[in-house]
């Protein structure tokens, strides 16, 4: 209220111009306001809507199937793009939300649906199928077209863009093949041959020869199947997994069916700008798959760029943000600006752990070309003689490598930390074979090779891995995938190791291990004895031209320092006190002026204080106790800052630590010295302190002075109170200074002493320097002094010639009581 | 008596010239002949060597699980001051350096000597800038007198060789000196906020024992508060926060981040600290 009476107030006080000038701004401030708002809400709010999707596939085109979809359009855009984000296989649109609300903030119309057979969509599962899944693809590619807000390249031809992990990803590699209209794709940790990666060769010889992937495959098969045993799979596909998973050999027809849902069998048709992002955990669809799929893309002449992070299906990392970004940077170079997308090859790395956060520091790695997984090839001679390794009756127990969820372990194992300690080979199951110690570290990036042979009955399955040796022994798995092969006994095979992006130390050996069970894997039951030996030298491929970039850190790390620098050049700036007046030689040494100082209590200890000391004189300061003689003293000596008034010595303007300064010697309120040394060295270290030429100290006078005798060398500490203060005059007179100020100096002194001082007091001054005592003794002062200057509260009550101040017949205590009594 | 001399052209006294006030090898020796002094180097002198006497007499620490540098305390001599350095980063070297940093000032104005000193007169900002170079260098001496020392020690406990990282791996000996190096400099300017405190808190009061363990007690307080995870990143910028980012140059490969953080943190704040040090002490009225 009261605000508001102001404001009509002034606003009636203003003028009519300026009236609408102001209120003008005001809107254009709200308009500012409102706008910052929007955008610091976070981009666009993003609109969803649900729709079923009514579309008709199969062989025939002949099933009707709804597809359950969520169209998420960004609010307030004019036509843009359109991105289609697919599901994992057994999840559903809803798993993909995250993304899906991320690039619809960022402008894209984002689509997502449960794939047939998969969550509220109707239908069987297909497993990506070019007669089901592709088909319902294509007709929600139609269903965009229509759509007002995605942008158009043709009739019935919107800009959309793929992407989507596994099943997802995979579904955009088939559509991008089967569809001209799909402009960009982005699968991630997907498949390129479903056969060779349910069934593996890693002798090359190809998935009919393969060794099944039985842990991953029930995996997979099951996640669709739900509560039954064939759940919502097509029949004919639930028949041909029974089958194979029964005898865990794969069957010709089984090979077929898996390739008919694989890129692999329209490599060659898939023609569009392509990122393909692999995990390097990730034992289902390892990084070979994705080379196979960049190796085809590139061959149709589209342009393909390969990430590898750090997570998969195996789990890790997911680096959720990094990947959104660069899926971002894709999509926004090639369906918006039509141009090329950064780099080609990009591998994320654990560069090591962050002490605080306790968490693995991931750095990006970037090539311009992504090189395959054989470049750069370096071989190292591997040591090891033939061995014998037993396949245990059962398969059982088996060696573990690669299990969903281990993968999580992967980027401590990068960092040579051993991941939580799992037992990896079983014993009398793996032959191992060893290089030289690296003589420098080694980066591997792709698939090394090796050539063995294996002697024993029949087809042999073995899984071969790498691992990494520190020079105390200690063997850790380099990624926990294993390459299995299937060799016949008495040949020799040529093995692709996996793929993997691992740094190797100095120091550290490489060992391929070739053992002949694997949890993941079926192996055989009857017991059997198989020979291994290393053939060839180990083939390591690297990728120089793959510069890691440290992890950037936050901008305050160079901006704080800069802003707490520039806060304490102002601390230090403001507050300055104005430096001292003009500089005016005068031969008077100590002249006081309307000295004031109250001290933060409110306490006046020096109210208006003028006095003026000759040369020659000695000046007695009397005053009863808190009369300010000591707030003089400490403000002659710069230690305490007047309130007003000034006090000049030779002419010059007392400062803290002004220069003139030098001209005085003082002792007020007692000594102070440092108790750990001896009186001579505490002298000798308060001279050297002034900075002055030593000859200039005058120490034997100053020393004659202190009458220590032999004491002199003595700590501080032991002496009584009389020593110091002899030596803390003493320590006021060395230099001889031209003004001396002796605070209370006969304190603790005894009679022959006083008399002492007395008359060193008077000769001093005799020399042409000036001596001001301060004391309460009145007889001392009436001895000693010449004149005297008289405080009470604060203020000067008396001054002049001691002579003067008594008159004539008096004592001085009389005239002391009698002028403080008027003064107080 | 001698008679007067005639003051210098500009109404000093003869010699006197404000750069040679209180010599940084006055300084020096002035603090050095101090019981605290010597107990301090003392203390951080003997410490290796007891901590050889413990694992002599405890025998080699077995891994426990989770890697940490005691696990591999007694591998070699660089393993050896590596741990050292960790078992007294938190507090010893906290201590020391607001031992050296907290008293300088304050002790001084216990001593009344503080007063004498600027009647000198020695300027107010020459006097702090020589007692904080002198005090700072102390507690440089201070911080590499230990891992230095349990080199020494060290050697004749455990031998000379490669460094083993906790989380398995080596370093071999000319690396892993550099690293030593990068690891104490790191500690160095870690501490630099402590030091600010202290002297902060130096100028401020009149008792020493209050400045050095008002030092000490922020320090504990920010390590408490560090401990309150639901903070979060909000724990970024506690001054203690990052007082064993160091321990990031023993990976394989140096992590900078966290060390560059603390440092600019460390060094943020002590800009300030040092700043509200000077002006304070310029403006204050000497009462001790």
């Amino acid at each position: 209220m009261r605000v508001g009476g102001a404001l009509r107030a002034r606003w009636g006080r203003t003028g009519r111009a300026a009236r609408w000038t102001a209120a003008g701004a005001a809107v254009a401030l709200l308009g500012g306001g409102a706008a910052w708002g929007v955008s610091a809400d976070g981009a666009p709010r993003v609109r969803t809507v649900d729709e079923r999707i009514t579309v008709v596939d199969g062989p025939k085109d002949d099933q009707r199937v709804t597809l359950d979809a969520t169209l998420y359009r960004p609010v307030g855009r004019a036509k843009g793009p359109a991105l289609m984000l697919g599901h994992g296989f057994g999840g559903d649109k809803r798993d993909v939300t995250g993304d899906a609300r991320a690039f619809a903030r960022a402008g894209y119309t984002v689509l997502t649906w449960s794939a047939r057979g998969f969550g509220h969509s109707t239908g069987e599962i297909a497993l990506n199928s070019p007669d089901y899944e592709v088909k319902d693809t294509r007709q929600l590619i139609d269903w965009l077209a229509k759509r007002p807000e995605v942008l158009l390249d043709g009739p019935g031809d919107p800009r959309v863009g793929m992407a989507g992990e596994s099943y997802g990803g995979a579904i955009a590699l088939m559509t991008a093949a089967y569809d001209r209209r799909v402009d960009a794709i982005a699968p991630q940790i997907t498949w390129n041959d479903l056969a060779d990666a349910l069934f593996p060769n890693a002798s090359g010889a190809g998935p009919g020869k393969g060794v099944f992937k039985k842990l991953w495959a029930g995996l997979f098969f099951t996640d669709g199947a739900g509560s039954s045993a064939c759940g919502r799979f097509l029949p004919s596909l639930c028949d041909m997994y029974q089958e194979v998973a029964r005898t865990g050999r794969p069957t010709p027809e089984a090979v077929a069916t898996l390739r008919r849902s694989s890129p692999a069998s329209v490599a060659d048709r898939i023609k569009v700008p392509t990122l393909l992002v692999q995990g390097q955990s990730d034992s289902l669809f390892p990084l070979d798959q994705a080379d196979a799929n960049a190796r085809a893309i590139t061959r149709n002449g589209a342009p393909v760029s390969v990430v590898w992070f750090q997570g998969g299906h195996d789990g890790g990392d997911n680096e959720t943000t990094r990947v959104r970004g660069l899926l971002r940077g894709f999509f926004d170079a090639r369906l918006r600006h039509g141009g090329p997308s950064g780099d080609g090859f990009t591998v994320t790395r654990a560069g090591g752990l962050d002490s605080s956060t306790q968490k693995v520091v991931v750095e990006e790695a970037a090539a311009r070309v992504y090189p395959g997984l054989g470049a750069d090839r370096r071989t190292l001679p591997l040591n090891g003689h033939e061995q014998t390794i037993f396949n245990p009756a059962g398969g059982s127990p088996a060696s573990i490598s690669a299990l969903p969820g281990l993968g999580a372990l992967g980027g401590l194992a990068d960092l040579g930390v051993p991941g939580g300690g799992l037992p990896v080979d079983m014993p009398g199951q793996a032959a191992r074979f060893d290089t030289a110690p690296l003589e420098r570290p080694l980066r591997l990036t792709g698939a090394p090779t090796v050539r063995i042979h294996v002697s024993g009955k029949g087809d042999v399955p073995l899984f071969a891995k790498l691992y990494d040796v520190a020079p105390t022994g200690q063997a850790v798995p380099a990624r926990r995938i294993a390459a299995p092969v299937r060799v016949t006994g008495g040949t020799e095979a040529t093995v692709t190791l996996p793929a993997m992006d691992y740094r190797f130390d100095r120091g550290h050996r490489l060992r391929v291990v070739v053992a002949t069970t694997d949890m993941g894997f079926a192996t055989p039951a009857e017991p059997a004895s198989y020979a291994v030996r290393a053939v060839s030298p180990l083939t390591v491929p690297t990728v120089p031209a793959l510069a890691t970039e440290p992890a950037p850190v936050p901008g305050w790390v160079w901006g704080l320092p800069v802003a707490a620098a520039v806060l304490a050049a102002v601390i230090l700036a403001r507050g300055r006190r104005r430096p001292a007046g003009r500089p005016a030689l005068s031969d008077v040494p100590l002249e006081i002026t309307g000295l004031t100082k109250a001290y933060r209590n409110g306490h006046l200890a020096v109210a208006d204080l003028s006095l003026r000391v000759e040369k020659g004189q000695v000046l007695g300061l009397l005053g009863p106790n808190g009369a300010g003689k000591t707030t003089t003293l400490r403000m002659l000596m710069g230690l305490i800052h007047p309130d007003s008034g000034e006090i000049r010595i030779f002419g010059q303007r007392v400062t803290p630590g002004a220069p003139v300064l030098s001209r005085l010697g003082s002792f007020v309120e007692g000594p102070g010295f440092l108790p750990h040394l001896s009186g001579r060295d505490n002298l000798d270290l308060y001279w050297r302190a002034t900075g002055r030429p030593a000859d200039e100290a005058h120490l034997d006078e100053a020393l004659k002075i202190a009458d220590l005798g032999t004491a002199l060398d003595r700590a501080v500490r032991t002496y009584s109170q009389g020593m110091r203060q002899r030596l803390a005059i003493a320590q006021a007179m060395l230099g001889l200074p031209d003004l001396l100020v002796l605070d209370e100096p006969t304190n603790g002194l005894d009679p022959p002493q006083i008399r002492e001082m007395r008359e060193v007091l008077v000769r001093y001054a005799a020399a042409g320097r000036t001596v001001i005592v301060s004391s309460h003794l009145l007889a001392e002062v009436e001895q000693t002094c010449t004149h005297a200057v008289v405080m009470a509260g604060g203020r000067r009550v008396a001054a002049g010639p001691v002579s003067e101040i008594v008159g004539s017949g008096r004592r001085l205590e009389d005239a002391f009581l009698e002028i403080i009594g008027e003064g107080s | 008596m001698s008679t007067t001399t005639a003051p210098a052209g500009d109404g000093t006294a003869p010699g006197y010239t404000v750069r040679r006030t209180l010599p940084l090898r006055v300084e020096a020796v002035r603090q050095f002949r101090r019981r605290r002094t010597l107990i301090a180097f003392g203390i951080l002198l003997v410490l290796p060597w007891v901590l050889v006497g413990a694992f002599k007499i405890g025998g080699d620490p077995g891994p426990d699980g989770v890697p940490s540098l005691v696990d591999v305390a007694t591998a070699s001599a660089l393993n050896f001051a590596l741990f050292a350095l960790f078992v007294s980063t938190g507090f010893l070297l906290v201590v020391a350096v607001s031992l050296f940093c907290g008293d300088t000032v304050a002790s001084e104005a216990g001593w009344s000597s503080l007063r004498y000193l600027l009647a000198a007169p020695v300027p107010r900002a020459r006097l702090l800038r020589q007692k904080l170079i002198v005090s700072l260098s102390y507690a440089v001496v201070a911080v590499v007198s230990l891992p230095l020392m349990s080199l020494v020690a060290g050697v004749v406990g455990f031998g000379w060789g490669d460094v083993e990282l906790p989380t398995g791996g080596t370093v071999p000996v000319g690396t892993a000196l550099g690293r030593m190096a990068i690891i104490v400099g790191y500690s160095l300017v870690a501490q630099l906020v402590v030091a600010a405190l202290a002297f902060l808190l130096s100028v401020t009061t009149d008792s020493p024992l209050g400045a050095v363990g008002g030092a000490v007690g922020l320090v504990i307080v920010s390590n408490i508060l560090d401990a309150v995870t639901a903070l979060g990143s909000w724990r970024d910028f506690l001054p203690t926060h990052w007082m064993y980012s160091w321990m990031d140059a023993l990976q394989p490969q140096i992590q900078w981040t966290g060390m560059a953080k603390g440092a600019a943190i460390s060094t943020s704040y002590a800009a300030v600290l040092f700043a509200l040090a000077f002006r304070r002490f310029r403006n204050r009225d000497i009462t001790s």
